[in-house]
């Protein structure tokens, strides 16, 4: 089943390549005079991509192979205070795969006792401050950039960790369920 | 190369190499795993990369520029916010696609303001997200990223 949807994933990216790849020859031979630019310029990003691509995929290996997904909902279940804050940050930021991978940890981390504060830094985490993925932003967008964005993004999935918190707390006192 | 690509293969390389030292069995698992998805992932980086071509190629700056340039305004940043949350595409992948925004006359707010919705809200999974972790904390989580998503981009625009 879950081969299934891997391969015809693939097979979609494909034929899409494929429609683009037709689309820019249509477009060029309409006009020749853009083919230059056109030519420089993907290969200048494509130069750029393939420099990293090998290494950021093997980061994305690494953490696939070493943070499983049982040991953070292990260690993120039972730890709490200022250490289960970083914890969440980390474990967040190191494990690779889309968001929808995480809702199912998170679930099972709220089931588990986790504080709603953490499992929220560890979805905002998973979402946007994924290791590799800010190695290809730090090429393409450089370091300041970079930086910049990530730690408002820390900042602000914080101060959001915690106001959600409090509102559900407080939501769920007002209707008498504790 | 340049200074930022040789720290990221060093970097890349020093993990493997620790790996390696700890447990060549996972080591090895995990090379399978990168050359698998490095060819999972290769027809999206052409698509994207013709995608570029294409548009620094056919689209002038100035046509850039008016949707989402300085001269956008807060619409402009709504807007290309609103596109951040229902484009399902990897952020692998999005990264060099701003940059040729950027360089074909985008706003380092409105690249921030895409980057921050397209990672951080999700349309697309809502659904999923609501069924794993319920109404309250999925909307709370979303609407608020989303406020906070165009609150990141103004003070990185401001800053850069």
């Amino acid at each position: 089943m879950k081969k299934d949807t891997a391969v015809k994933g693939a097979i979609r990216d494909v034929i899409l390549l494929g429609i683009t790849l037709s689309i820019a020859i249509i477009l060029l031979s309409i006009f020749p005079d853009r083919r230059d630019i056109v030519f420089t310029t993907s290969w200048e990003f494509f130069v750029e991509m393939i420099w990293i691509l090998p290494a950021v995929m093997i980061l994305m290996g690494l953490f696939m192979v070493w943070v499983s997904k049982d040991m953070v909902v292990k260690y993120l279940g039972r730890t709490s205070g200022i250490k289960g804050f970083f914890l969440a940050l980390v474990f967040g930021a190191l494990p690779t795969g889309p968001l929808y991978v995480a809702f199912p940890m998170a679930a099972a981390l709220i089931k588990k006792g986790a504080r709603i504060s953490n499992v929220i830094i560890f979805l905002n985490a998973w979402a946007c401050i994924k290791l590799p993925q800010e190695m290809v932003e730090l090429q393409f967008l450089g370091p300041k950039f970079m930086a910049l964005r990530l730690i408002l993004t820390i900042i602000f999935a914080v101060v959001m960790a915690t106001s959600i918190e409090r509102l559900i707390e407080w939501s769920n006192n007002k209707n008498g369920v504790s | 190369m340049n200074k930022r690509a040789l720290l990221i293969n060093v970097f890349a390389f020093a993990c493997l190499l620790i790996s390696l030292i700890r447990n060549k069995e996972k080591t090895k698992q995990s090379l399978i795993g990168a050359v698998k998805s490095f060819f999972r992932i290769l027809p999206m980086v052409f698509i994207v990369i013709i995608v570029i071509g294409l548009l620094l190629g056919f689209v002038p700056p100035a046509k850039i520029s008016d949707i989402v340039g300085e001269q956008a305004g807060f619409g402009g940043l709504i807007l290309i916010a609103f596109l951040g949350t229902t484009l399902h595409i990897p952020a692998l992948i999005s990264f060099p696609l701003v940059a040729s925004l950027l360089k074909g006359g985008a706003s380092v707010t409105a690249v921030a303001a895409f980057i921050t919705t397209l990672t951080m809200v999700g349309i697309v999974t809502l659904p999923l997200e609501i069924k794993e972790l319920g109404k309250k904390i999925t909307l709370l989580r979303n609407g608020i990223s989303f406020i906070f998503a165009i609150i990141i981009a103004l003070i990185i625009g401001a800053i850069l």
